[in-house]
């Protein structure tokens, strides 16, 4: 023990900023100490992000990026490599685990208020970091080179085909051909595997270190650093570390263990973190009966899905689709709450939080059934798919919850905030 | 600081912001398609001499699929009957060549060629035949159906009203070599 100690004493003495770091991200942050089971998913998305950053530096060391080998080298990994199936359930698995921790960590954001004052920086951050995630899951999900794989790409790359003038280049730039080909495949994996990564890492570190600024927010929405005790610290703060790594670690125990059940007794889910049709190698001349997205992004295929076409465009729905996701942006401006968290705001707002959730589910739930799944309405909608009145409903629930949000959260009744946190 | 040594700073900085973003350029023109994308553009020929009526083939032109299908009377009939129900029955924006804008949108009535590509956002239509009432509607008369998005067509390849799709399918450049062959791709105003 001694010898391990002045080894460290040796180290530190050269390099003090190994231990400086440690006291002021971890040893010595404050965190509020009121914090609640939806904390757990910040620390669960970094666990989801070195998870998947591990399982693909082994699908690599397998994988053949070229549209002639890459289902079979898939199949390959699959079948031949020895432990290549566990390898790539977890990499698999973890891509939809990964929304599912994000969309929680997003909801408590929304429960709480964590994106207003200060912290819009730090919601800024962790939005860039959703959008890049999207581009990652995408990239990736070209490279199995299934059916569902390629007309998933051909549509989202038609997306941006649709921007007036300069869509149709723009989409051939993308493709680097007129069809989804080979070109697409190879300059796809290099984006999932290398470019998009470094982006994601360095934006994680970004919202790390825009929170840690500012400091966490809590279940009460009450700034800590208001009353701090005779030692400085807020009176009701913890410090991470050991406060919070034992919490997560604990979470993380959770989190693996269904994790696991996921990957070993029901990877595929049900088509739903890998659909039937990806099972099929690419057939540019074929597209399958049915294709959808992948789960985590069918809220936002439903509203693509939604608008009707104007002057002999598609890009409306298009541009619908981009303001659904970048209008998250703006909600730190958009909200005039006086209030942060949920616990204080008035009906208004809980009921707005309310009816959004559920069109955003059913949203996710349309984006995976064809659009005749509920059947076709009566002669008073013009016999119009009932699913696709649904969606349309739902799209304006989604973009009223943002755009009318100055307007009913600046009216709301909210409740006074306490002094102290509330355990 | 010294105002002469801060502008010469400023211009310094100035000018590597510029050779930086001019740097973008190689790395932007490598994602354009490469010389043997651009060659693999060749014309296909296409054998139609065994198509029976009613029956459909697919051939492979440019990556894209090309439905090449002989009409039977009903279905040209059919095709007559659903101008009030499609958003452009006259062909008037411009998806195909000169050639085939006229009712059936085909140099020869009795043979549709189509690319098979959704001009929503690029799937592939689906045939459903005037036999597919259950599915489409009692009013179905034949037609394709974008299994993405649902957009519906015709027996023309003409756009319905009310469905994703803003255009008609694009009919492609093609010729008759002989009364059983049609050259994809190219036309007599090209060759």
């Amino acid at each position: 023990m001694g010898r391990l100690m002045a080894l460290w004493d040796w180290f530190d003495a050269r390099m003090p900023s190994v231990a400086e770091e440690f006291r002021k991200h971890a040893a010595e942050y404050y965190a509020p100490k009121n914090f609640n089971f939806w904390y757990f998913f910040g620390a669960l998305s970094g666990i989801v992000l070195v998870i998947q950053i591990v399982s693909g530096i082994f699908l690599t060391m397998n994988y053949k990026p070229d549209a002639a080998l890459a289902f079979g080298s898939v199949e390959y990994i699959m079948r031949d490599v020895p432990g290549g199936w566990i390898i790539r359930y977890i990499h698999s698995t973890g891509a939809s685990a990964f929304f599912i921790v994000v969309y929680l960590h997003m909801f408590r954001g929304l429960l709480y208020g964590s994106y207003k004052q200060p912290r819009e920086l730090v919601w800024i951050f962790g939005v860039l970091i959703y959008l890049t995630l999207m581009g990652e899951a995408f990239f990736g999900y070209l490279l199995p080179w299934g059916q569902m794989s390629f007309w998933g790409a051909q549509v989202i790359v038609n997306l941006f085909g649709t921007i007036p003038f300069i869509g149709p280049d723009l989409a051939v730039w993308i493709r680097g051909d007129y069809v989804v080909g080979d070109a697409t495949l190879n300059r796809f994996f290099a984006l999932h595997v290398i470019a998009i990564p470094l982006v994601l890492l360095g934006l994680v570190a970004a919202h790390i270190l825009a929170l840690h600024d500012v400091g966490s927010n809590n279940p009460d929405g009450i700034d800590i650093k208001k009353l701090k005790g005779a030692d400085g610290h807020p009176l009701d703060g913890v410090p991470f570390h050991p406060y919070y790594t034992v919490k997560d670690f604990a979470g993380a125990v959770v989190f693996l263990a269904v994790f696991c059940f996921v990957l070993f007794f029901v990877p595929e889910m049900g088509g739903y973190f890998l659909e039937d049709n990806n099972f099929i190698p690419a057939d540019p001349l074929k597209t399958p009966s049915h294709i959808a997205p992948v789960w985590y992004f069918t809220p936002y295929y439903s509203i693509l899905r939604a608008v009707p076409p104007l002057f002999n465009s598609q890009f409306p729905g298009v541009l619908a689709m981009g303001v659904a996701t970048l209008i998250l942006f703006f909600l730190p401006w958009l909200d005039r709450a006086p209030v942060r968290s949920i616990r204080y705001r008035g009906p208004i707002y809980k009921t707005a939080l309310a009816v959004f959730v559920v069109a955003f589910l059913l949203l996710g739930y349309l984006g995976t059934e064809p659009v005749t799944v509920w059947g076709q309405a009566g002669a008073w909608l013009g016999h119009a798919d009932r699913a696709t009145v649904a969606a349309r409903v739902f799209s304006l629930i989604y973009f009223a919850f943002f755009f009318l949000m100055p307007w009913y959260t600046a009216i709301d009744k909210v409740k006074p905030v306490p002094e102290r946190v509330t355990m | 600081m010294d105002s002469t040594r801060r502008n010469l700073l400023v211009a310094t900085g100035a000018l590597s912001a510029v050779a930086g973003a001019a740097v973008a350029v190689p790395f932007a023109w490598s994602w354009w398609p490469s010389e043997r994308a651009k060659a693999a553009g060749a014309p296909v020929e296409a054998d139609i001499s065994k198509l029976s009526p009613g029956e459909m083939q697919i051939v492979e032109w440019r990556g894209k699929p090309v439905w090449i299908m002989r009409r039977t009377k009903e279905m040209l009939e059919a095709v007559k009957a659903a101008d009030d129900k499609v958003s452009d029955p006259k062909s008037e924006v411009d998806r195909q060549p000169d050639y085939a804008k006229n009712e059936y949108r085909s140099i020869k009535p009795e043979y549709l060629v189509l690319v098979g590509i959704c001009t929503h956002l690029g799937c592939s239509p689906q045939l459903k035949g005037a036999d597919a009432k259950g599915e489409m509607g009692a009013d179905w008369s034949g037609g394709f159906l974008c299994p993405c998005h649902g957009s519906k067509f015709d027996l023309a390849g003409r756009v319905y009203k009310g469905v994703p799709a803003p255009v008609n399918l694009d009919v492609p450049p093609y010729m008759y070599l002989s009364d059983g062959t049609i050259l994809i791709g190219e036309d007599k105003k090209g060759a």
